[in-house]
């Protein structure tokens, strides 16, 4: 269609639901069209609105990498009117999906550098896309260090994946829960994720940091990069806003002269000291 | 007005309050709210005929609220509204410095909710010819003519919440229309959207409406709300004996449950 | 195009909306509606009110309505059907005497909705209306169109401008292609003007009260300045008044609605000055109280559209302040930014 319909979704059948901890769900989606599916692609930072039919539409970032055809997916925790619609639907149901939205992570830029990803709770999704697309591209960054942290044990979202990623040699994943969160059998690190960073010992030569997590992580971790050398350029993050249509136009989701659906969810600190202090 | 500059620059000096809402002298000749909270902006304190706007309706703004003890200039609307609030425990007695232009010009500062009570024995809302005639209209007409004035007006209606945001009882941290688990209220300003709005909220104010005819004033499209909210005063009044602010210790007629409570409309 | 300067009686107007009548075309004028004027349709020239200063309401809502339906879908047992809904299902419209600050207001919208990846809906409805506008010979004390780049004869997004000139006389300043293809509808009508005919001398006197690009800088530097912005703001008391009625607003909410497995989605007016607007689900709110809500309104149309669109969100037609029920006069809250 020449001029399309730009609230139109995509319909979206549900392939796979996989409960990653309390509240929490990925859904695995496939476009109802084939020629939609064929045509379909995306990049790594990019995120959707997704549709209950009726119910409304929510933003989540695209949590799959575009290194992968055929399918995406969505996680989400239960928190508000579509959300709470999206964690009734089964396997099989049909959803809405608008996208893809958004800038992206310049994973090109990055190639032949080291990779520093440091994520918090439900903050991994849009990490999990780019890091993913990442190691299907192992050989063109050198080394690649995860960091990612929860509440609690129950909390961590994606429990077969992180297991993936301690197995591969490739890859050095820390993962901790914040204090008190520990079970007996508990083997990873304990405490919150900026003191865990900090006992790293992050190195910032030729290092790319991206940074994803609640407001207060964020907060503590940057500091923690500053003091190891890492210059604003060289630390990425993503925003959140309320969001309604996703392309620059409904007016919400503006930091300063900045919408974060067409100008961001990616930015870099440099772009983010730019910013007003209203997100 | 002399006097009441002199009184509010001495309050907000020896900061027995921390602001003080009052009038000013707006644009085209219109009046508005005031703020003030140093002597300088006190001084444009206006007192006169024109200060008719019920500055009720700002007493729970939090922005408000932080600003320190309040100090108002209350009219007989703003005074009921007070009481209203009181009964609703929104307000604490002697929390508020209220201060009232009596119609020889004169001040009265009301100690306490008390004494507001005694002030309001002797007064009423005053309704204007026009909306008398209006309301004789209404109640002379069919439940199908009257539903369809009001259809009609809520076709200009652009739900833009001018009517609650003005309301000195609208102050629900969540209103029932902004609800969204359920969506009680449509949020699209159709004809199921408006009408549903504006009867949730004549019924929510049913028993606590004291017509101040703010919600009116403040429409962009002129609609005559207040007349919507006026008619179930009455209907209160006859069944439950109630008026609404009167008393700061009264209870609400529809939320209260007397074991002597007619009930003609059941069996 | 080079506009054609033309003449035209008002004796003949009636016989000028006929004519768009009879070509099907949908006109929409101000009428009296109870106590206000509004942009309605109309059937006849003697329904409509050139004589009022301004609607209470903009032209928008021609193009860009309170209720748009943007999606029409059947939930089934299995699977989701949508029904597609045209956008070009809309009449060719006549949009005839607006004020020119109506007509400018446009502008604001072409560039948002027209932004890629366009509305359509907004489009298809914009593409085919064709605006007469009436410059103004009087203005109150509201108006301040001269200080944004506007004035009383301003042409800018109107196809066709008429002036009175005198009790019978009208200037009729052909503007666009459009406005050529719509004055062929009435060309026998018009009448040549005579060389030297000067619309100014008719119009209104508006004086101009701030440097608009003052209030730009101003604006932008006074971000951080939180007691400013609580001062001009503590007597809104965050309605959606001045965003409704204002030309230039257009932001927009998407709320679903369904009965018995069949729904819609429908776009539909919003502003900045309600509290949910950017409420998240979380609880966290990045303009929680409103003077940063109030900031927000003045930066956007005079700090960020002017650096993404070139030009000031606002026209100067002072609907926000007749409206507004608490008097936050934006032309005094202008005059003071300039002044900071």
């Amino acid at each position: 269609m020449e001029q399309q319909n730009i609230y139109q979704p995509y319909l979206m059948e549900i392939e796979k639901i996989t409960e990653e901890a309390p509240m929490v769900k990925t859904f695995r989606l496939k476009f109802a069209n084939d020629e939609e599916a064929e045509n379909f692609s995306f990049r790594t930072g990019q995120f959707g609105e997704y549709s209950v039919f009726g119910e409304g539409e929510s933003t989540f970032c695209i949590a799959s990498p575009h290194t992968r055809k055929g399918y995406i997916e969505c996680t989400f925790r239960e928190a508000g009117r579509v959300t709470s619609e999206l964690a009734k639907l089964n396997e099989g149901d049909t959803m809405g999906f608008r996208g893809p939205f958004g800038n992206v992570f310049p994973i090109d830029e990055w190639k032949g550098k080291n990779l520093l990803f440091i994520a918090g709770g439900i903050a991994l999704p849009p990490m999990r896309s780019v890091i993913w697309s990442c190691l299907d591209q192992r050989d063109q960054f050198k080394d690649i260090t995860i960091l990612y942290g929860a509440k609690t044990v129950q909390d961590l979202v994606y429990k077969e994946e992180l297991a993936e990623w301690k197995a591969r040699q490739d890859v050095n994943l820390v993962t901790t829960v914040d204090p008190g969160g520990e079970t007996p059998d508990w083997t990873g690190e304990v405490g919150f994720v900026p003191s865990i960073l900090e006992k790293m010992k992050p190195v910032c030569e030729n290092t790319i940091a991206v940074v994803c997590g609640p407001p207060i992580m964020i907060k503590f971790t940057f500091p923690v990069l500053e003091k190891a050398g890492f210059a604003d350029e060289q630390v990425f993050t993503t925003l959140e806003n309320r969001m309604k249509c996703g392309l620059g136009k409904c007016g919400r989701c503006n930091v300063g002269k900045v919408f974060v659906c067409k100008d961001g969810p990616v930015f870099t600190r440099t772009q983010l000291k730019q910013l007003p202090d209203e997100y | 007005m002399n006097e009441l500059i002199k009184i509010v620059t001495q309050l907000l000096s020896d900061k027995t309050i921390g602001v003080f809402i009052g009038y000013e002298k707006g644009s085209a000749g219109r009046t508005r709210a005031l703020f003030a909270r140093n002597a300088d902006q006190a001084q444009k304190l206006i007192c006169d005929d024109t200060c008719t706007q019920n500055l009720a309706g700002y007493l729970l703004k939090p922005e408000i609220k932080k600003l320190g003890r309040i100090g108002i200039l209350a009219n007989i609307p703003a005074l009921r509204s007070i009481m209203q609030l009181a009964s609703e425990h929104q307000i604490k007695d002697q929390s508020l410095l209220v201060l009232t232009a009596n119609s020889d010009g004169s001040l009265t500062e009301f100690c306490d909710f008390h004494s507001i009570e005694k002030y309001l024995e002797t007064s009423d809302v005053n309704i204007t010819s026009g909306e008398k005639e209006m309301i004789a209209r209404l109640e002379s007409m069919t439940t199908t003519e009257r539903r369809e004035f009001w259809s009609r007006e809520f076709e200009k209606c652009i739900k833009c919440y001018a009517c609650r945001a003005a309301c000195p009882m609208c102050y629900c941290h969540r209103c029932t229309t902004d609800v969204n688990q359920p969506q009680w209220i449509p949020v699209a300003s159709h004809e199921m959207g408006n009408l549903e709005y504006h009867l949730m909220r004549a019924m929510h104010l049913a028993g606590r409406c004291i017509n101040c005819g703010e919600c009116a004033k403040a429409c962009p499209m002129d609609i005559p709300l207040n007349l919507l909210t006026y008619q179930l005063i009455e209907p209160i009044r006859e069944n439950f004996g109630k008026t609404a602010g009167m008393k700061a210790d009264a209870v609400y007629a529809l939320s209260t449950f007397n074991p002597d409570d007619t009930e003609n409309f059941i069996l | 195009m080079d506009k054609e300067i033309k003449i035209l009686k008002y004796g003949d107007l009636p016989k000028l909306i006929g004519r768009f009548n009879s070509r099907g075309f949908k006109v929409l004028a101000p009428v009296r509606s109870g106590t206000i004027v509004e942009i309605n349709p109309v059937g006849s020239f003697e329904e409509i009110v050139l004589d009022a200063l301004l609607t209470r309401q903009s032209a928008k809502k021609v193009a860009f309505p309170k209720v748009e339906k943007v999606l029409e879908f059947d939930i089934l047992k299995k699977g989701v059907v949508q029904h597609p809904v045209d956008p070009e299902a809309c009449p060719e419209t006549l949009l005839f005497g607006v004020r020119p600050c109506d007509a400018c207001g446009f502008k604001s919208l072409d560039s948002i909705f027209g932004d890629t990846p366009a509305d359509q809906f907004y489009l298809k409805k914009k593409e085919k209306t064709t605006i007469i506008s009436f410059a103004c010979t009087t203005a109150d004390e509201y108006c301040f169109c001269t200080s944004v780049g506007g004035g009383p004869g301003n042409t800018d997004g109107s196809d066709l401008q008429f002036t009175p000139i005198s009790p019978e006389e009208l200037l009729v300043e052909i503007l666009t292609d459009k406005g050529k293809e719509a004055a062929a509808l009435f060309g026998d009508l018009l009448t040549d003007a005579s060389t030297g005919t000067d619309k100014s001398q008719h119009l209104a006197d508006v004086k101009v009260v701030f440097d608009v690009k003052n209030v730009v800088d101003k604006a932008t530097s006074s971000f951080n300045d939180t007691e400013f912005w609580l001062d001009q703001s503590l007597r809104c008391i965050g309605c959606g008044a001045c965003a409704f009625v204002c030309p230039t607003c257009a932001c927009f909410d998407l709320q679903d609605e369904q009965n018995t497995k069949k729904g819609v989605r429908l776009r539909l007016w919003d502003s900045c000055g309600f509290s949910l607007f950017t409420l998240h689900t979380s609880g966290h709110n990045p303009r929680e109280v409103q003077s940063q809500r109030w900031r927000q309104r003045i930066m956007h149309k005079f700090s960020y559209m002017p650096e993404q669109f070139n030009g000031v969100g606002c026209v100067g037609c002072g609907r926000c302040s007749r409206a507004c029920p608490a008097d936050m006069n934006i032309k005094e809250h202008l005059t003071s930014i300039a002044a900071q």
